[in-house]
């Protein structure tokens, strides 16, 4: 299997010195959704950001596609990589068609192809484009917004999507929804996908390996069949969350 | 002249020809400033949102002109050469200084406010600073901007009452020629339209600004 991205020994560090994560190391195959699951402040969304360069490894290297994101041009590494991100990601003062037709117009496709670009990727997260194409962020409810957040994030065909707790702000019905057809998508579309969440039953639902961050370091990783039953005590924190809710309902 | 017109209207309308010419030379006056003032102040005020040592010292100058008096400032300029001397020049130089503050400040407030998550999201969307800048910051500021624009407007047409003790004509010549006839109704012949036109200038430029922010 083709490795798109990979840490080696990665470290981010403030300049305050605090560590918000220390020696990572992973990989992220070709075509497969790898979850960062852990608990507010693990650094899962730091590890986001090291990928696509908002923020730079203060020691050891991030690559994509077997280049350091510091030897990419950090404007061509990040359109290649779709980003999706939790509640504020929509630009408020453009309409939908202008958000998700945003990243091909900054690549200077033609107005035409831009359109009917955006009104195929609409279809695809199933917007109806002429109700929706026109209205602006705040006139969507939440799971309508994720989904324009989606459409935006494929819309120039990245090889790579970041997503980044991106159903995290939904409804628990709206949320499930989502999931389904996030799994759909995602077997439509064979990206390489790095998804956020502290969720671990979205982990296991839509996961093909689960990597668990603990304090800002990678403490298991593991295929989701496996992560169950995995050794490790952190792991083992999360997956009695899962049982405790069963027993609880059995009662 | 003393006693002479019984109220400023019937004075205004008896003179309404220089009454307009006053009226207009304010208006230009003020204008003219206004559009100087926002093709510096804008500018110098994105670029104090990417330079903070900058910030320091331009919101600091800026600051200062506003302290001193102005008729002070009228009055110090005269002798400064290129930009001083007796007339409308230095009146415009003078009312620049003050309109700049607050489009500098707003402009830079307007930017720094900014949700940093929606900055955010649009560099991982892969914008560069400019397109950050002209697809995200500056409409998002828009309004905070078209309100400094606004509030340093209405100073200036207030402000440039003050042009004619520099001979920049405007409304305060009746301002001012009233005082030396110790005449109030003359005075409220410059000072009366003075104030509708800054009435004016506020409301339309709110309208402007309202139009603005519910446009988006």
């Amino acid at each position: 299997m083709n490795v798109v991205i990979e840490c080696r020994q990665a470290d981010y560090r403030l300049n305050d010195g605090r560590a918000l994560v220390t020696d990572l190391s992973f990989g992220v195959e070709s075509g497969e959704t790898l979850v960062l699951l852990g608990r507010s402040g693990s650094g899962k969304t730091t590890t986001l950001k090291l990928i696509n360069r908002l923020l730079e490894p203060t020691a050891g290297e991030v690559l994509v596609e077997g280049r350091p994101t510091t030897a990419w041009d950090p404007i061509r590494l990040r359109r290649r990589i779709g980003y999706v991100i939790q509640e504020v990601g929509l630009l408020p003062h453009m309409t939908v068609e202008r958000n998700v037709g945003l990243v091909p117009a900054l690549e200077g496709w033609e107005p035409e192809r831009v359109r009917s670009r955006v009104r195929e990727l609409l279809a695809l997260v199933g917007l109806e484009a002429d109700q929706f194409a026109k209205r602006r962020p705040h006139e969507l409810s939440g799971g309508q917004r994720q989904h324009v957040g989606v459409a935006r994030a494929l819309a120039a065909d990245p090889p790579v999507l970041l997503m980044d707790e991106p159903f995290g702000a939904l409804d628990p019905v709206t949320r499930a929804e989502m999931q389904r057809e996030f799994r759909s998508l995602q077997q439509r579309l064979n990206k390489t996908i790095v998804f956020v969440t502290h969720d671990v039953r979205e982990a296991l639902l839509l996961a093909t390996r689960i990597a668990l961050l603990a304090d800002g370091r990678l403490v298991a990783l593991h295929s989701r069949r496996d992560f169950l039953h995995a050794p490790e005590p952190e792991v083992a924190d999360f997956v009695s969350v899962l049982k405790s809710l069963d027993e609880e309902l059995n009662l | 002249m003393r006693g002479g017109p019984v109220n400023f209207l019937e004075f205004l309308l008896h003179n309404r020809g220089e009454a307009l010419a006053l009226t207009l030379e304010h208006i230009v006056l003020v204008a003219v400033a206004m559009l100087i003032a926002v093709v510096l102040g804008v500018p110098l005020g994105i670029v104090i949102t990417r330079q903070a040592r900058l910030r320091r010292w331009v919101l600091g100058a800026a600051n200062v002109f506003q302290t001193v008096p102005s008729l002070a400032l009228f009055g110090f300029l005269i002798p400064v050469p290129l930009l001083g001397g007796i007339g409308s020049r230095t009146a415009v130089v003078a009312l620049v200084l003050y309109a700049l503050l607050p489009v500098i400040r707003n402009t830079y407030a307007g930017i720094a406010g900014v949700d940093p998550a929606v900055i955010e999201a649009a560099r991982g969307m892969g914008m560069t600073d400019r397109q950050l800048l002209r697809y995200v910051e500056l409409p998002l500021a828009l309004g905070v901007i078209m309100t400094g624009i606004r509030v340093a407007t209405v100073i200036s047409v207030g402000i440039a009452t003050i042009a004619a003790a520099i001979g920049a004509g405007g409304l305060g010549t009746y301002i001012f020629r009233g005082l030396a006839m110790v005449n109030n109704q003359v005075i409220l012949a410059g000072a009366v339209p003075a104030a509708l036109l800054a009435l004016v200038a506020d409301f339309s430029l709110g309208w402007a600004e309202h139009r603005l922010k519910t446009s988006r």
